[in-house]
């Protein structure tokens, strides 16, 4: 028996272009969660694509239990008793949530389904996992949280001697993380090694037994987790000292409103209600809330995105009603939507039309564009951002997740509006291209333009916002000034309803 | 305004408006005989101006009263409201649609309402649901299947080919002896599946779009067929002769013999008897029969459901798509086939433009029955109310005496709204 129940040693994969690893090694005893960090694009996902059988590494090699293993597919490593729950992996939509779980493994036999065996099971599972979820529902009407746990359950159900978990906390609230954790527990007793991959320093000490850290492509070391410290990791994690993780905040937002919204009601009955506030220039206005809070519904709304059945909003003292985000760009306002893949970025092309997109207007006459015009606007607002890419017809899918975001700031700021909504700013970005993005936030509210920030991490909400408004339920469950921020505060005002529902979990 | 009903007594609803269509059948068909009702002057028969409506009843009320009596009684109450309503009305737009063209068109021409031509709908509809059936699997892998046409035209040409009779002057094959009839028809079948092989390799292999992939077949298997066509002394004549044996399986009719007749003389309006079964329609309904199982209770089945909903999940979960994929093809293929072959039986003979344009009806037809382009979704049961429609659609049209040519153009308002609705029904926001 070997000390470790997985080694990969020597991995090395190449892209076009690019060594995503180089010489990466990872060591996972049995029965401990190891945790692997690293910026986005250190590897880690390539790293675990290797090991699942998605990718083919160049070079390296594989061992379980101490024996060289050759993984060819998903098929592969699930007979080997690897398990993987994905990162943005959307289900079948219009299938149940048990065959959902049970994909490519149904109970039957000769090729026939047996049904009642498949409902069973899963109802078994999810009751062993403490899950009150219908087997029978279907997947695409459930909340993103369910849907994590439904890929947790199945991960547990193939019985899998490692589980490889990337990201797996992304949509879930603070006390479906506490359930998840419980899970993790267990299995760790059982016997199970799971590598936990995740941004959220605080989970990563709570959880894990041993630290991995991964930079640019390269193996940095392993620590025990116990001593180990946030300043720490992302000394690690960044090969620099990072002293400060907001940059400072200089002036004071003014006296003076630039949105006020009054008593807005969305169309949905389920979604956002009676939603009130100002907005003054030159301030950041943090929205908290849980999941399932309706800030991304509220604020598509403000956008035009989606319905609002009554109320007002008052933009420089002029009613404004965005029937469109048609409307609501040509009053100044902007979206950074919070699925930058889904709804953001055009992967497929450039920066310089990611870039200009939703000013294109401005670079035509009769419909001619002026295409050196629209490349000096873009080189330009990148380059004030520091997008860092190699030129300008660098297709944006090929960009880290920072930059692409930085771009597609780029592009609203190109468009002169004046009210910056961000719905998840830096979700997925590393710890560096973070403080850039603040930084160009602070940039930003200096020349007098306004910013409403969503972000479920804490320490974000706390440190960027001049203001704090917290949600509960689609309702507004109060204001918080810079004085009173306190993460038990905001907490108590996300949760203020949550008592009446039933939770997820 | 909303109004909440329990289960059981919405079933009771059920029951009763079966029970009151099924008296009422009986009743007018009872009236239907007596001498009082009969007019002396064509105008006043009442058989001229019902016909064959109270077996209709009648049938529809026993299928009430048993979707009454087997639904389950325990569940949710039904709730009546504006606003469920209209999801009914959204829900099943087209089968309104269709039930109130019936009406217009019974009401024009009562002679729309025997059984008879009920009977002939659903034979022209038999072969078109297997076609349908068949490309339904690559439209739930959000592909496509533009050869489906013309593999119908291969096997029609292949088993008309070599199943004509020995006396007959013009033989394809002049030497040929007689063989068995499942013979040819097995081979018939089998050049499709080989193209569906085809298409199936260029889409896994390839990961080519199957619009393009079978783009290519379709082309490939005309040119391939019109050259076995064009074969001396064949010469692209169109074949003829057709065997006994071979036409049997597609005009045989069940329950059509003399005594049946004479029993059933009395029964229907036109005083001819049981106009019989035609062996299409059993056929049909047992591919019908054979595709719900393979869709809905086989790991082939989820796996076409699954790759199409989501591919990447479906390869993360260890699903082969090569393998499935090329089942899609091969299993659609093998219905084209049996389409073909039908078609040649039905109608004693074959040419190489035979099942031209047939995979845009089969698609058309799937798509009014709710099979999305998307992938993923469409089930067996819509497939068959899309068929139907478009049967009952063109015969009701044709029986009306409307020209060819509006034919068309109902028919292409029909799938555009058709689609339209079905759409918003999975329209968010």
């Amino acid at each position: 028996m070997s000390e470790y129940l997985l080694e990969m040693r020597n991995i090395t994969k190449t892209f076009p272009g690019v060594k995503a690893l180089d010489n990466v090694q990872l060591n996972v005893r049995a029965g401990t969660v190891h945790a692997l960090m690293g910026e986005n694009g250190a590897g880690k996902s390539t790293l675990m694509k290797c090991l699942f059988g998605i990718y083919k590494p160049d070079g390296g090699e594989i061992l379980l239990n101490g024996k060289p293993v050759n993984i060819r597919s998903a098929r592969d490593a699930m007979d080997h008793g690897i398990a993987m729950i994905h990162q943005e992996l959307h289900p079948i939509r219009f299938r149940s949530v048990m065959e959902n779980v049970w994909l490519g493994r149904f109970p039957g036999h000769f090729g026939v389904v047996d049904h009642k065996a498949m409902y069973d099971k899963t109802k078994a599972l999810f009751d062993d996992l403490e899950l009150d979820v219908d087997p029978l529902a279907m997947a695409g009407e459930q909340s993103a949280a369910i849907l994590q746990m439904m890929e947790i359950a199945r991960a547990v159900s193939i019985n899998a001697k490692i589980i490889i978990m990337d990201e797996p906390t992304s949509s879930l609230s603070d006390r479906e993380v506490e359930h998840l954790f419980k899970i993790i527990n267990r299995l760790r007793a059982q016997g199970v090694a799971m590598i936990y991959i995740s941004h959220k320093m605080k989970e990563i000490l709570e959880i894990s037994d041993e630290v991995s850290i991964m930079r640019d492509g390269t193996y940095v070391g392993t620590w025990p987790a116990v001593g180990l410290t946030t300043e720490e990791i992302i000394k690690q994690m960044v090969g620099r000292e990072m002293t400060n993780q907001f940059p400072p905040r200089v002036g004071k937002p003014s006296d003076e409103v630039v949105l006020k919204v009054e008593h807005l009601y969305s169309t949905d009955k389920h979604s956002f209600k009676d939603v009130s506030f100002e907005l003054h220039k030159g301030e950041i206005l943090g929205i908290g809330g849980l999941v399932g809070a309706q800030r991304t519904e509220f604020v598509e709304a403000l956008f035009g995105l989606r319905g609002i059945e009554s109320g007002t909003v008052d933009k420089d003292g002029k009613i404004y009603k965005a029937k469109s985000p048609r409307d609501a760009k040509s009053h100044g306002l902007a979206l950074l939507t919070e699925e930058r893949r889904a709804t953001g970025i055009f992967g497929i092309l450039p920066i310089l039309e990611n870039a200009v997109i939703a000013n294109q207007k401005n670079y035509a006459s009769l419909g001619i564009l002026n295409d050196a015009k629209r490349e000096r606007d873009a080189a330009s607002s990148c380059k004030e951002l520091n997008v860092k890419a190699p030129s300008l017809e660098t297709l944006i899918q090929n960009l880290s997740g920072g930059n692409q975001q930085k771009v597609l700031i780029a592009r609203w700021l190109l468009t002169n509006s004046d009210i910056l909504i961000l719905d998840e700013p830096t979700r997925g970005i590393d710890v560096g291209a973070k403080y850039e993005i603040y930084n160009i936030m602070l940039g930003q509210i200096a020349q007098n333009k306004s910013i409403i920030m969503i972000s479920s991490e804490m320490p974000e909400l706390m440190g960027m916002s001049d203001r704090i408004m917290v949600m509960c339920e689609g309702r507004v469950t109060g204001f918080l000034n810079k004085d009173q921020f306190s993460q038990e505060e905001i907490m108590r005002l996300a949760t203020m309803f949550a008592g009446h529902k039933k939770t997820a979990a | 305004m909303s109004k909440n009903v329990s289960r059981s007594t919405f079933n009771n609803y059920f029951k009763i408006s079966g029970l009151i269509l099924l008296i009422a059948g009986i009743v007018l068909k009872y009236m239907s005989t007596l001498e009082s009702f009969k007019g002396k002057t064509a105008s006043w028969n009442i058989n001229a101006s019902i016909y064959d409506l109270p077996i209709f009843l009648a049938v529809i009320g026993i299928f009430l009263l048993l979707k009454g009596l087997m639904a389950k009684s325990e569940g949710e109450d039904i709730v009546f409201s504006g606003k469920n309503f209209g999801g009914f009305l959204t829900n099943n737009a087209i089968l309104l649609a269709m039930f109130v063209l019936v009406v217009i068109i019974c009401i024009k021409n009562p002679k729309f309402m025997q059984v008879k031509v009920a009977l002939d709908i659903l034979t022209q509809a038999s072969p078109k649901l297997i076609m349908a059936l068949g490309i339904c699997f690559t439209l739930l892998i959000a592909g496509t299947d533009l050869s489906a046409g013309r593999m119908v035209g291969l096997a029609a040409v292949i088993s008309a080919s070599m199943l004509q009779t020995a006396t007959y002057a013009n033989r394809f094959f002049p030497d040929m002896p007689q063989v068995q009839v499942w013979l040819p028809i097995v081979l018939a079948i089998g050049a499709c599946m080989l193209f569906g092989a085809l298409n199936g390799f260029l889409v896994a292999k390839y990961d080519m779009h199957p619009f393009i992939a079978t783009l290519a077949t379709q082309v490939i298997i005309f040119g391939t067929c019109s050259l076995y066509f064009d074969m001396e002394p064949n010469s692209s004549q169109p074949i003829g002769g057709v065997r006994p044996d071979f036409k049997a399986i597609g005009q045989m009719k069940f329950l059509a013999e003399k005594s049946i007749k004479n029993f059933t003389m009395n029964w229907f309006a036109d005083g001819k008897g049981f106009p019989g079964i035609s062996i299409l329609i059993p056929i049909a309904i047992i591919i019908c029969v054979i595709i719900w199982f393979v869709l809905n209770k086989t790991v082939f089945g989820k796996n076409v459901y699954a790759i199409g909903g989501n591919r990447e999940a479906a390869v993360v979960a260890g699903i082969s798509v090569f393998k499935n994929i090329m089942g899609i093809f091969i299993l659609a293929s093998c219905l084209y086939g049996i389409a073909g072959v039908l078609e040649a039986a039905r109608t004693a003979g074959a040419n190489n433009d035979y099942g031209n344009g047939y995979e845009l009806d089969a698609i058309a037809a799937c798509v009014v029955g709710g099979v999305s382009l998307n992938g993923g979704v469409g089930r067996v049961r819509g497939i068959i109310m899309g068929v139907l429609i478009f049967a009952i659609i063109q015969y009701g049209l044709q029986f009306l005496h409307i020209s060819p040519m509006w034919q068309q153009v109902i028919k292409g308002v029909i799938i555009a709204v058709a689609v339209a609705i079905d759409l918003t029904k999975y329209r968010r926001k």
